[in-house]
């Protein structure tokens, strides 16, 4: 059967993290962003929500089953307030949901216990790398087995909370494979740099630049144990977050265009009963649509063990790059020269819009 | 209610039958029809007409599903179903589709506006015998999109209680074979739109069944088309054509309240999404094809990579996969609140924009992508770049669409914008 509803759980979920996202989230944004901090207090209170609590089994300290569809709600309404704080407050799942995918049991009951109990403790990942054709499946980190431990060389690029970090999972190129790896903090030869990366947008989030120089980590920490995992599966669940992101900040922008539109006169009407503007709420509103089906349809797959989910994962995260693009491109033409000035926000979602083509690997479902 | 995306068993089977009668009775023709324009795929309609009738209806259009008494209750899938059967019969042909026989959007009108009366006399003709058609008349030189702009007039001769009705409909699909008395085909109607009171505007508009054969109604030309050429699109003209009263859909009287016209209006909102699916049928067998050449030209598209590490076509092919998914979404969500009796005017809308564009889209780059192999009329890939413009031109075009969208997400009248 076809069915677009959210149930009664995931309605919930979605309304208590939409009231989050809104009346806190955005409320901070704008500081957040100039400021380039978080305050500690408003990512606690996101953790408190549970996302990630929900989504992990009893048996490791949650009370619930993982979802891709649940997460695609939640993330995209979480970003529909303000991406920045989103990526921030679920920074853990990086690191937690990867292990409840795709880790060995041993590394289920070390890791996830002490992840999702009590406060909001920085645990993160490290997969993008600095160079223009990053790409996740062909990594320039390597990890070669040597003397029966695993050694790690590479850089790492845009690391959220990676100075303050516990743990982090290290994606790297081991025979041509992409292959986790979970490295403590003060492993030898593990340097994080002292400055923050300087972005374009998600400002207020954290992220590091992260050196590997023979990182020597035991076999027991690649993710899986000895035998290792499934990449594909952790990065379509990489891009659906990302995907369901795109869709939050787009909507974001576009609630915003078309309350100004309403407001704003010009040749004695409204802008928003001017077709030109009209026109592309309406294209807007329809390509949002379109891509949040598509993500759905991504994370049902997946959620339901089928074959096409990576190939449509893919195929929703590469379509809502540019939806983001075009929606918020949008968002700040419909306001004109007022659009570009840092006072409304529009602009913010078009810095942040652009970063949804290379960005995966922030947010997991 | 959860979130679902499994195509129901039904539909699946119906697509698989379906794909074999595209495939045979209406691939293996396309190229003949639509170079012979004004002939008839006699086959197609006959086999259709039959394959309708022994499965209960003699048309596609869904059926009131009665719940059986103490049957668990079953959703109802009548709007998903049609969708899916349109949209593989347009991959299929789309010209041939609209000449399915069945009754199309003179039978939905008769069905959204009619009474439980004229229901039954004016509907069971389609499963009878022979193939019957219907047809809509809308359209006037002077009045597309603008449909309050119609000048045709129905007048009531107090005498013989008859309508008399005059004036000139263009751009009638299927109005030949719903008029013209054709021995092969069972006797069809056209519903004529026209004014009982000009002054009343769209409120005094009224929807009239005019049978086959009416005296004063005459066929003035069948359109030469960019495409869709085994779709008859006719020039009808009504000079003191007479009517029997009881042939008026919905109140014979003006009055102050537009319900009946509104009503009426509302269930066309259930074609828009139907439309959509037409057009991505079309959409579909393009990008099918188009994928199916590059196999064969050793050209391999490397799903999963950065897109700036990937080549012009694999850039568009995937581009066209994302258009072609996330419309046919919005056209099953679409379909899905009507059967769930959602009201759907703005979905139904959004995906008539979405389906307006990517077709014409997907079918315009992959005609660009195959060269001369793409202009040439020895595939049929050139066809579907013309079959595939009208997408975003009937069943209001593109702009109108946007509009209504514009107006939903605005909380706008049709005064505020227009
Ligand atoms: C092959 C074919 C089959 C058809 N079948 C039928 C049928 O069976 N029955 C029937 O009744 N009709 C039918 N039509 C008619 C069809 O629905 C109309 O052609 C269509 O609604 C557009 O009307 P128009 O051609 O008069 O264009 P116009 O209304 O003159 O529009 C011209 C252009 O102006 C734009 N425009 C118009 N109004 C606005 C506005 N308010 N804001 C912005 N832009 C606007 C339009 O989008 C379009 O781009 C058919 C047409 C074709 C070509």
């Amino acid at each position: 059967m076809y069915s677009f509803e959210p149930n009664e759980e995931q309605q919930m979920l979605v309304d208590a993290v939409g009231k989050y996202a809104v009346n806190d989230l955005r409320a901070a944004a704008h500081e957040a962003e100039e400021s380039r901090e978080l305050p500690k207090k408003l990512i606690s209170k996101g953790w408190e929500l549970g996302l990630l609590q929900a989504s992990t089994p009893e048996a490791y300290g949650g009370f619930g089953e993982r979802s891709a569809v649940t997460g695609a709600l939640a993330v995209e309404e979480m970003a529909f307030g303000d991406l920045a704080g989103a990526l921030a407050v679920m920074t853990p799942s990086l690191f937690a949901t990867p292990i409840l995918l795709a880790g060995s049991e041993e590394q289920k009951q070390e890791y996830l216990p002490k992840v999702i109990e009590g406060e909001w403790h920085p645990y993160t990942a490290a997969l993008i790398e600095y160079a223009f054709d990053f790409d996740a499946n062909d990594l320039r980190t390597t990890a070669k087995l040597s003397g029966g431990d695993y050694v790690l060389n590479g850089e790492k690029a845009f690391v959220p909370f990676a100075k303050d970090a516990e743990a982090m999972i290290v994606y790297a190129n081991l025979d041509g494979q992409t292959q986790g790896f979970i490295v403590s903090k003060n492993t030898a030869g593990l340097t994080i740099s002292d400055e923050r990366e300087k972005l374009m947008g998600i400002n207020a989030l954290p992220t590091y630049r992260v050196k590997l120089n023979d990182v020597t980590v035991p076999v027991a920490n690649r993710l899986g144990g000895a035998s290792g995992h499934n990449f594909e599966l952790i990065l379509a669940s990489m891009r659906i977050a990302s995907a369901s992101a795109a869709v939050g900040v787009s909507k974001a922008s576009l609630e915003y265009s078309i309350n100004y539109a309403k407001e704003r006169e010009a040749f004695g009407v409204k802008i928003a009963q001017k077709q030109a503007i009209a026109f592309m709420l309406a294209e807007m509103a329809t390509e949002i649509e379109a891509i949040r089906l598509l993500v759905w349809e991504a994370a049902w797959m997946l959620d339901n063990g089928k074959e096409e989910a990576v190939n449509q994962a893919y195929l929703a995260a590469t379509g809502a790059a540019d939806m983001a693009m075009m929606v918020t491109d949008r968002g700040v033409q419909i306001l004109g020269g007022h659009g570009y000035i840092r006072e409304h926000p529009v602009e913010m979602y078009m810095r942040n819009g652009r970063g949804f083509a290379m960005l995966t690997g922030l947010a997991i479902v | 209610m959860t979130i679902e995306f499994e195509t129901p068993k039904p539909i699946a089977q119906i697509q698989f039958v379906l794909k074999t009668v595209a495939e045979n009775m209406m691939r293996s023709q396309s190229r003949e029809f639509d170079e012979n324009e004004h002939a008839i795929p006699y086959g197609y309609i006959e086999f259709m007409h039959t394959a309708m009738r022994s499965t209960g209806g003699g048309s596609l259009t869904p059926r009131d599903e009665k719940p059986r008494e103490g049957a668990e209750k079953r959703q109802p899938i009548g709007y998903q179903t049609l969708a899916a059967q349109i949209e593989m019969l347009a991959w299929g042909d789309v010209g041939f589709y609209l000449i399915t026989p069945g009754g199309g959007l003179g039978a939905a009108a008769v069905q959204a506006a009619g009474s439980p009366e004229q229901r039954a006399k004016f509907l069971a003709r389609f499963a009878g015998e022979k193939p019957t058609f219907a047809a809509m008349c809308m359209t006037e030189a002077g009045a597309g999109s603008d449909t309050s702009a119609i000048r045709t007039r129905a007048v009531l001769d107090e005498t013989t209680k008859e309508w008399v009705i005059n004036g000139e409909k263009i751009f009638v699909t299927a109005g030949d074979k719903s008029f013209t008395e054709y021995e092969q085909f069972g006797k069809g109607f056209i519903v004529v739109w026209a004014s009982i009171d000009p002054t009343a505007g769209r409120s005094g508009m009224r929807a009239f069944v005019v049978e086959s054969g009416t005296k004063g109604v005459s066929i003035v030309k069948l359109e030469h088309k960019l495409g869709i050429r085994a779709s008859d699109t006719a020039v009808i003209s009504l000079v003191d054509a007479r009517v029997p009263y009881e042939n008026v859909l919905g109140s014979p009287t003006v009055e102050k309240t537009t319900t009946g016209f509104k009503g009426a209006m509302a269930t066309f909102d259930a074609t828009r999404p139907l439309v959509a699916a037409s057009g991505l049928g079309v959409a579909r067998a393009a990008l099918e094809f188009l994928k199916e050449k590059l196999t064969e030209n050793g050209v391999t598209i490397r799903y999963g990579l950065p897109r700036n590490k990937l080549t012009s076509i694999e850039r568009d092919v995937i581009d066209m996969e994302i258009q072609l998914r996330s419309a046919w979404l919005l056209v099953i969500k679409a379909v899905w609140m009507a059967d769930n009796k959602k009201s759907n005017a703005m979905e139904s809308s959004m995906s008539k924009v979405r389906a307006g564009d990517v077709t014409t889209k997907i079918t315009q780059k992959a005609v660009e992508i195959m060269g001369p192999l793409g202009y040439s009329r020895e595939f049929l890939l050139e066809k579907w770049f013309r079959d595939a413009k009208i997408t975003d031109i009937y069943e209001g075009t593109g702009q109108i669409n946007r509009l209504v969208v514009a107006r939903q997400i605005l909380g706008y009248s049709g005064k505020e914008l227009r």
